[in-house]
């Protein structure tokens, strides 16, 4: 697809409506309302069962809605869905999924790199070229013959980005990138990611923890415990609101006492959105 | 995990049951099988060799061994492995216990009968009231033939694996025109086999941190039918996952790879040694029969 095309000039995902439901029962989204625009940097938050997972997967076109209209670059995501655009799709979209041991399934890391590239049925050189420059991106050239099982937690995420920036996509979708990672491994990922917003790419990324935020997303969607859209708005404006960040159980109230004094306050304060002036701690 | 501890999880006794002990031994043989790459990243000969020439390589000599029937060609042949062995840096003793403690029992057991009943003059004659354990001279001779064969091919097979890191070993298949599709399938399977493995022993280990006193048999199976329910579960929603993660990087049933590796003089000169060893094998044994 390219950059002259229609897609161009509509929103990069249009969702109305947009129901999700797994089995018979069980609603994972429900009534999704949701246009994101190319270019933007967009935090999905939400607690744990929220839908952040589902709607990304949506977003990628790898499963369909049950209910509602969806567009994705211009295309209907049904067409995505039953493959009928998935290979000119997946060219544009890539998704990097919570568990790298899913999306690390081959048996070196340059074999899962070049996956998604093979995939297009690009030529063997250009294979090659985008493999060595995913893997210098994410920093990671010397773990190009290594096992996934070998890796570490972080190394992981890092090779489950990497095979997914060798698509060389132009919408990233994220999902809970910073998880069970320790703090420096956390930080590292965070200015990775920061990395590829200031190259241009639509950023998409699902998470709870709130300190990254300010450093990945200029918007901020927030999924409610009803599997709808609690608010959209900027991410400074978002986050410093914290009865939204209770009722969507992304902080906590607590019940104690100071100097005698019995009262609630919210554990885990919503962190102000300073990135733009304070830029995020770097870390090597 | 302290005696007290164990003791505590485990039963009165404190003892891992089989069932455990089977899973963590199963891991650490695939582990230490499979994934140990100690032998097969050192500097050896056979290292630098590219896969491809090493499968071609081990096909030639495998055919050689098969069609051997004497054990002069067979002997010449494991010497010849042994040999490539110690140019690859892998312990002789290391490799000949890992091919020879095992194969004397498992071939043993399928020639035994031909040792007895095959036609021809006995070894000896031990009577035992109506019986007679009567060994065959052509029947032992075949025997050992049988098992001199299946050693070397072992050997082969052994020397393969220690001296190609797994990943190497599933891409060259592609020399032997192996579908892609089977393997992906395979290297798929062990990654998520040992992967499976490790879930089901954190499950042991879980259950065994939170009991205090001794189950009942009754109980255990039931927790085992349990787990293995769970394990399945979760294997479908991996693979399930895995699919879907497949789908998104433009998967459409047709996998393909990229092929790193290069051929070099040297591969192509050991791909003729190879051939010259097989077919010297093969005269040899013509000679002796």
């Amino acid at each position: 697809m390219s950059a002259e095309t229609a897609g161009d000039r509509c929103p990069v995902f249009e969702l109305h409506g947009v129901r999700y439901v797994y089995g018979q029962r069980q609603v994972a989204l429900d009534g999704i309302d949701l246009v994101i625009e190319r270019g933007e940097q967009v935090a999905l938050l939400g607690a744990n069962g929220s839908g952040k997972t589902t709607l990304l997967k949506l977003l990628d076109g790898i499963v369909g809605p049950a209910e509602g209209s969806m567009r994705a670059l211009g295309l209907e995501v049904a067409a995505v869905v039953d493959g009928a655009e998935a290979f000119r799709f997946h060219r544009e979209v890539g998704l990097v999924f919570q568990d790298p041991d899913v999306q690390l399934f081959s048996a070196t890391v340059y074999d899962d790199v070049a996956f998604g590239p093979l995939q297009l049925g690009l030529a063997t050189d250009e294979v090659r070229a985008r493999v060595a420059e995913a893997l210098g991106l994410m920093e990671i050239e010397h773990l190009a013959e290594r096992a996934p099982f070998e890796l570490s937690g972080g190394e992981k995420k890092r090779a489950a980005i990497a095979s997914v920036l060798s698509l060389r996509p132009d919408v990233i979708l994220l999902d809970e990138p910073t998880a069970s990672l320790d703090p420096r491994t956390k930080w590292v990922l965070v200015d990775l990611i920061r990395r590829l917003a200031k190259a241009g790419k639509t950023l998409i990324t699902a998470t709870h923890e709130l300190d990254v935020v300010p450093y990945i997303a200029d918007r901020v969607v927030v999924l409610g415990e009803s599997r709808r859209v609690l608010a959209d708005g900027p991410a400074a404006e978002v986050l410093a609101n914290t009865d939204l960040l209770i009722e969507a159980n992304l902080i906590h109230e607590h019940l104690h006492e100071h100097d005698g004094v019995r009262h609630r306050h919210a554990h885990e304060a919503p962190v102000h959105h300073e990135a733009e002036a304070t830029p995020a701690p770097e870390h090597s | 995990m302290t005696g007290a501890r164990a003791a505590a999880a485990g039963g009165a006794d404190g003892r891992r049951g089989w069932l455990e002990r089977t899973m963590a031994d199963i891991a650490h043989s695939i582990e230490g099988a499979v994934f140990s790459e100690e032998h097969s990243r050192a500097a050896g000969w056979l290292q630098r060799r590219d896969p491809r020439a090493k499968i071609v390589m081990f096909v030639m000599t495998l055919l050689a061994a098969s069609f051997a029937a004497t054990l002069p060609a067979l002997a010449a042949l494991y010497v010849v492995v042994v040999l490539a062995a110690r140019v690859s840096a892998i312990p002789t003793e290391f490799f000949v216990k890992r091919v020879w403690l095992g194969i004397p029992f498992f071939a043993g057991i399928i020639v035994i009968p031909w040792i007895f009943f095959a036609p021809g003059p006995r070894l000896f004659d031990l009577p035992f009231g109506p019986l007679h354990l009567a060994p065959s001279v052509p029947g032992v001779g075949a025997a050992l033939v049988f098992v001199a064969r299946v050693g070397v091919s072992v050997s082969l097979a052994v020397l393969l694996v220690l001296s190609t890191p797994w990943a190497h070993l599933l891409k060259s298949l592609d020399t032997l025109r192996v579908p892609q599709i089977f393997v992906l399938v395979l290297s798929m399977t062990y990654r998520y086999i040992f992967m499976l493995l490790h879930i089901a022993n954190g499950m042991f280990e879980a259950r065994k941190s939170r009991l205090v006193a001794t189950t009942s048999g009754g109980e255990q199976r039931r927790w085992i039918s349990g787990s293995i329910g769970n394990l399945l579960n979760r294997s479908v929603k991996m693979s399930n996952d895995v699919y879907l993660a497949m789908l998104a990087r433009g998967f459409t049933g047709s996998p393909r790879t990229v092929q790193r590796f290069r051929m070099h003089a040297a591969d192509w000169a050991a791909i003729a040694l190879a051939a010259v060893i097989a077919l010297a094998a093969s005269g040899l044994d013509r000679l002796v029969r």
